[in-house]
C-alpha cells in the first residue's frame, strides 16, 4: 500500500486540435482533445495534461472552450500550460476547469509571478514547467540549462538552481522537459530527471523522449520521477494507458490499476 | 418540481468548478447543485459541501468573515455535510499550517503538517524519503459506513495535501490512509461525513462517494 507512480498522456493542442510535433517540427494531426481525453480517462489514465501551443488570441479563447469540454467528462485532475502569464490567466483556466497550471517562460521573464501565483491559488495548483537542454561537453559534469521558444533561445539559467528556487517560491510540482530527447523516442534523459527529482522536495513529472513502455518504467525507476509524462506513444494507437500500467507494475511499480 | 438542492458553500477560496460538475454529473437531475455563499439557500439545501482548497488561515478568516462557520454548525445538527480536503481540515480543532490557526472544532484532533523529511516506516519503499505535498491516488481502507457504498475497499483516490488530520477519537476515522505515517483519509460522526481526498478528481470511485452523499439520509 503507498502511492502510486502516475501516468499523465499529455496533449498538445493547436487552434483546438491535437497535435504532436517530432522536436516541435513535423506536426501530425491526431485528433479532437475532448475526444482523445475521454479515451485516456476510460484507459485509466491518472491525470491528464494540455498544452495549448496556440499563439492567436482567437485561438485562447478556443482553449478555453476545450478545457471546458474536458473538464465536464473527465473527473481526473487536469493540467493546462502553455501561455500562462498572468494571475488573470491562471483564474480562467481554473474557472473552466482546470486544476493546475503550467508556468513557463513566464517564471523566466518574472520569477515573482510564481510566488504570487501560489500564495493567490495555492501551491497545489501551480506547476512549473521547465524545458532543459543539456550544456555540458561529454566527459564534463552535467550541466542543463533552460532554453525557451520551442528550444532555441538560451537563457543561462542552470535547471537544478531554478527548480530548486521555483519550488520555494511555491511551485508544487516540476514538469520537466528535456529539449534534446523530445520526440525522439530514444527515452528520457535518465540523469537530468534524477538531478532534478533529488534536488526539489516535491513531486517532479518526467517528460520528453518516450518511445516504448520501457521507456516510462525507467523514468520512474532510474529517473526517480514521481510521474511520467507521454504522447504520441498514446495518441497513435501505439499502445493505451492500462498496457503501460501493467507493464510498469510487472517491475514492481506500485500503479493505479 | 420536487428537485432537491445540494449547496457547495462557496467562501471565496476559489475553484468549485470541479466539484460542482461531479456532483450535477451523479446527481440524475434530481438535485440541483448551487455554488453559494447565501446561509438561506444553505439552510434550505438538502445535501451541503464544504469543499476547500489553499491555506488554512485564508479559509477561516474567509469562513468566519463570510458567516459559514454559523451556518455549517447549523448545518452540522441538521443534514448531510461533506467536507471536502481543507473542508475536512476545517473540522477540526486546530491546525498547524500557517503558524497555527483555530478550526472550526467539530471533531476532536488537529491537522499536522507531513514534514520536510517525511520518510517511508513500512512496506516496500521502507527508509525511502516522500516528497510533500501528498501528491496523487493512494488507498483509503474503509470503515463500515454507507458512504462506501459500491465501493471496492482500498480503492485508490486522488490526494493532494502538505497537512494531514490526526483524530483523536479513533471511532470517528471512516477511512484510514498512510502517507509516511497513518492518517484520517475520512472522518464522520452522525450526518458529517468529510475526506482528505478529492472525490471530484477520483475518477470512479470518486464519483460513486458523491452519489453516495447524494443518496444518504445522514445516518450511520
Amino acid at each position: 500500500m503507498g502511492l502510486a507512480k502516475r501516468i499523465i498522456p499529455c496533449l498538445d493542442v493547436e487552434n483546438g486540435r491535437v497535435v504532436k510535433g517530432v522536436q516541435f517540427l513535423d506536426i501530425r494531426d491526431a485528433g479532437d482533445p475532448v475526444e482523445v481525453a475521454k479515451r485516456y480517462d476510460e484507459q485509466g489514465a491518472d491525470e491528464i495534461t494540455f498544452l495549448d501551443i496556440t499563439a492567436s488570441h482567437h485561438g485562447r479563447e478556443t482553449t478555453i472552450h476545450t478545457v471546458e469540454a474536458i473538464a465536464e467528462q473527465v473527473f481526473i485532475p487536469l493540467t493546462v500550460g502553455g501561455g500562462i502569464r498572468t494571475v488573470d490567466d491562471i483564474r480562467n483556466m481554473l474557472n473552466a476547469g482546470a486544476d493546475k497550471t503550467a508556468i513557463n517562460s513566464a517564471a523566466i521573464y518574472n520569477p515573482e509571478f510564481v510566488k504570487e501565483a501560489a500564495e493567490k491559488f495555492g501551491s497545489q495548483c501551480i506547476v512549473i514547467a521547465i524545458d532543459a537542454k543539456k550544456v555540458s561537453a561529454e566527459g564534463e559534469p552535467n550541466k542543463w540549462e533552460i532554453f525557451t521558444h520551442g528550444g532555441r533561445k538560451p537563457t543561462g539559467i542552470d535547471v537544478i538552481e531554478w527548480a530548486i528556487k521555483m519550488t520555494n517560491y511555491g511551485a508544487g510540482e516540476v514538469l520537466l522537459t528535456s529539449m534534446d530527447q523530445d520526440g525522439v523516442k530514444s527515452g528520457f534523459d535518465i540523469e537530468l530527471t534524477r538531478a532534478v527529482s533529488e534536488a526539489v522536495n516535491v513531486p517532479v513529472i518526467a517528460s520528453g523522449g518516450v518511445g516504448n513502455l520501457q521507456h516510462l518504467a525507467d523514468g520512474i525507476t532510474e529517473g526517480k520521477a514521481d510521474a511520467v509524462l507521454a504522447a504520441s506513444i498514446f495518441h497513435f494507437g501505439e499502445h493505451t494507458v492500462e498496457e503501460a500500467k501493467k507493464h510498469m507494475q510487472e517491475q514492481g511499480i506500485e500503479v493505479r490499476l | 418540481m420536487s428537485s432537491k438542492i445540494c449547496a457547495v458553500i462557496d467562501y471565496g477560496m476559489g475553484n468549485l468548478h470541479s466539484a460542482s460538475k461531479a456532483l450535477e454529473h451523479v446527481s440524475n437531475h434530481n438535485t440541483q447543485v448551487l455554488v453559494t455563499s447565501d446561509p438561506d439557500i444553505i439552510r434550505k439545501a438538502d445535501h451541503v459541501v464544504l469543499p476547500g482548497v489553499g491555506a488554512m488561515r485564508d479559509c477561516m478568516s474567509e469562513i468566519k468573515r463570510m458567516g459559514v462557520d454559523q451556518v455549517v454548525a447549523e448545518v452540522a445538527k441538521t443534514k448531510p455535510l461533506l467536507g471536502i480536503c481543507v473542508g475536512m481540515q476545517a473540522l477540526m480543532n486546530h491546525s498547524e499550517e500557517n503558524n497555527g490557526v483555530e478550526c472550526l472544532k467539530h471533531f476532536d484532533g488537529d491537522v499536522k503538517f507531513f514534514g520536510d523529511n517525511l520518510i517511508e516506516s513500512q512496506g516496500t519503499q521502507a527508509g525511502e524519503k516522500l516528497k510533500v505535498p501528498h501528491m496523487g491516488w493512494n488507498q483509503v481502507k474503509q470503515v463500515a459506513h454507507p458512504m462506501w457504498n459500491n465501493i471496492e475497499d482500498n480503492s485508490r483516490f486522488y490526494f493532494v495535501h502538505s497537512y494531514f488530520v490526526d483524530a483523536n477519537n479513533k471511532d470517528q476515522i471512516k477511512g484510514h490512509g498512510h502517507y509516511g505515517k497513518d492518517f484520517a483519509a475520512a472522518i464522520g460522526q452522525d450526518n458529517i461525513f468529510a475526506v482528505q481526498f478529492h472525490p471530484e478528481k477520483s475518477h470512479t470511485a470518486g464519483l460513486q462517494l458523491l452519489k453516495n452523499f447524494l443518496e444518504w439520509n445522514g445516518q450511520d
